[in-house]
């Protein structure tokens, strides 16, 4: 590999790219735009019903398992896990977990004022101060949909930005005889292919840095983890994305058809990934299909870094798929690559 | 004069029809050996083989007496019929990009001045006109100084002026010591720049030679061309004399004598054309169609 050969690409790619201002405008503007409307609308404040998870050992949630089940204009929600319950009582996703499996007792949030008023309404219901079920208390910003649905919206174009940017350009080279004009000289496919990848990594780098902080100065982020470990799941992300935007383009010569490749693994990727709605409670068929996409892993390993504080060692696993697959997808490209 | 490259009986099959069928030359160097023939005939083909793009199905091409490796993509530069460069770069980035894939290349500001690229060095190359894109186009096949050069109909679609133009850029091109290999479907240019041309066609080659010498050897003569309508009617086809549609074609060593002989049969002076052959004539000689099939 000729490094000069390979700077060469990665510069007039660029160049190309930033040149092209509708195209930049539409990489910097779509993710912007998208985070300040999903603002726009969730940012009015919480609900006004109150939202209880519980936690039992069965039957139905009726005031016979306790009396606070009774309390009318509060939400009673199933909740099969004890941990999962917890992190949305800290996320103000619930404001109060009820575990009735054993000798009562409740969580509920300092900081969230609809906890404190959950909790009236459970010592109004059971009458006594003997009978108020144990506390515990948990502390935690309220996590928003903004601040939920972030890594969603930066993943998801990235994803648009890694497929068309790489695979749909690829395809265009070929069709208006750059490719052929590039195999003439002694560019190896592997250096013009490494080219690809490294130009569209420092788009993609940037323009989520722009949106992150832009986001942040807007909106103020909820960040609990680390930059440095949600700069690497969004990089190992991005090039999983371009791996699989290369895969398409290797032999495909007509911009139509990929076009529509690309459209057949975006869209089941944006909904299926939980990018924009949590997939919870949906069909298990669908969360199965779900696994398959790096997109899923990319968004779930970036929301646990942001919302959970998750250290390398509970995203390890999510980094490990989309590193594996990054490397089967590449090789897979590189030896099916033709210039023409 | 040694031959640079040497293309021995290649054999290009595609699905269902056999491009080319067994062709063999030698391009000595330093010589300016032209491929003609019609759309579809398998010049592009030949070339692409000759390029080492395309892989032959059968036969080899041998430069330096030796099969192709990876350093001849350094030692030939090649100009495209139909190719786009990246966009949005100018004609100095595009060239300075093609300038750094190659391990030499050629003094940038002296192929700039060469091909007269200095008026539009600063323009997006998506705003030149025919004839800049070509000069640019040219220049880049010629930004590593190569010693073989590939021009695959390099004024096609050029007006008369531009095309001109490039021709002196190929002549200096040739006159500075390079071999090129080019193809065209002008007659005319392939008389005034080629050293030798092969005459391609259904994958073949149907004649090769100097230019000058194929016109010799197939019109060894004068053309007079007479309309068929202008003949009395059951008057016997003179001796060399062939119909071309609605003209009938003589050829003849004394032009002066068959005028006569025509004149004296009622052939009104007005009707008669008398003309040198040229390539284009030997091409329809041999294969009985236009170039531009």
């Amino acid at each position: 590999m000729k490094l000069r050969r390979f700077l060469a690409v990665v510069v007039a790619r660029n160049r190309e790219f930033y040149r092209d201002r509708t195209s930049l405008g539409w990489n910097l503007l779509f993710p912007l735009l998208t985070v300040l409307i999903f603002a726009f609308i969730f940012g009015g404040g919480p609900a006004d019903q109150y939202k209880v998870g519980v936690l039992t050992a069965g039957g139905d949630l009726t005031a016979a398992q306790h009396p606070f089940l009774g309390t009318q204009h509060v939400r009673f929600l199933p909740v099969e896990d004890e941990a999962a319950g917890v992190t949305k009582v800290r996320r103000h996703q619930l404001d109060m977990l009820l575990d009735l499996r054993g000798a009562p007792r409740y969580w509920v949030s300092r900081e969230s004022p609809n906890g404190y008023l959950t909790e009236r309404l459970l010592a109004a219901s059971v009458g006594s101060a003997d009978a108020m079920p144990a506390r515990e208390a948990v502390e935690g910003r309220q996590i928003r949909y903004v601040d939920w649905v972030l890594p969603g919206v930066i993943a998801t174009n990235m994803m648009f930005s890694c497929l068309w940017g790489v695979g749909y350009v690829i395809v265009r080279y070929r069709k208006n005889g750059v490719l052929r004009r590039l195999q003439a000289t002694p560019l190896t496919p592997f250096e013009f292919l490494s080219a690809q990848v490294v130009s569209r990594l420092i788009v993609v780098v940037v323009v989520t840095l722009l949106v992150y902080v832009l986001s942040d100065l807007v909106m103020g982020l909820t960040m609990y983890g680390s930059h440095a470990l949600l700069a690497l799941v969004f990089l190992c992300g991005a090039t999983c994305l371009i791996s699989i935007g290369l895969l398409v383009s290797v032999r495909t010569r007509s911009e139509e058809l990929a076009d529509g490749l690309l459209n057949l693994l975006s869209w089941p990727m944006m909904i299926f990934s939980g990018a924009w709605f949590s997939l919870e409670g949906a069909h298990p068929l669908a969360q199965a299909v779900a696994q398959v996409f790096p997109m899923t892993h990319l968004v779930d390993a970036a929301r646990r870094v942001m919302l959970d504080g998750a250290g390398l060692a509970d995203v390890a696993p999510a980094l490990g798929l989309m590193v594996g697959s990054t490397v089967v997808l590449l090789a897979i490209a590189a030896r099916l690559f033709r210039w023409s | 004069m040694t031959a640079l490259l040497e293309a021995n009986d290649l054999v290009k099959d595609f699905p269902g029809v056999r491009a080319v069928d067994g062709i063999s030359f030698a391009v000595p160097a330093g010589s300016c050996f032209g491929l003609l023939g019609p759309n579809g005939a398998g010049k592009t083909t030949t070339l692409e083989m000759l390029e080492g793009i395309t892989t032959p199905s059968a036969g080899g091409v041998r430069y330096r007496g030796g099969p192709l490796d990876r350093g001849y993509r350094e030692a030939i530069g090649i100009q495209f019929q139909a190719t786009a460069l990246q966009e949005f770069q100018t004609t100095r980035e595009s060239l300075a990009l093609f300038a750094q894939l190659y391990a030499h290349s050629a003094d940038l500001d002296e192929l700039v001045e060469r091909c007269q690229l200095g008026s539009f060095l600063d323009r997006d190359t998506r705003k030149l006109s025919g004839g800049q894109r070509q000069r640019l186009l040219l220049a880049i096949a010629l930004v590593n100084d190569p010693e073989l050069v590939f021009l695959d109909e390099p004024t096609t679609g050029l007006d008369p002026q531009s095309r001109r133009n490039v021709w002196q850029l190929i002549d200096a091109i040739r006159r500075a010591g390079k071999t090129i290999v080019l193809t065209t479907h002008y007659m005319e240019e392939a008389s005034q720049l080629c050293d030798e041309v092969a005459i391609i066609d259904a994958g073949r080659v149907i004649a090769q030679a100097a230019p000058r010498a194929l016109i010799d050897a197939h019109f060894p003569g004068t053309l007079i061309r007479v309309p068929q309508a202008a003949l009395p009617a059951g008057l016997p086809l003179p001796a060399g004399a062939e119909r071309r549609g609605e003209l009938i074609e003589i050829c003849t060593a004394d032009a002066e004598q068959t005028m006569h002989e025509l004149l004296a049969v009622g052939v009104p002076l007005t009707e008669l054309r008398v003309a040198a052959p040229t390539l284009e004539d030997v091409f329809l000689k041999l294969t009985g169609h236009g170039l531009r099939g």
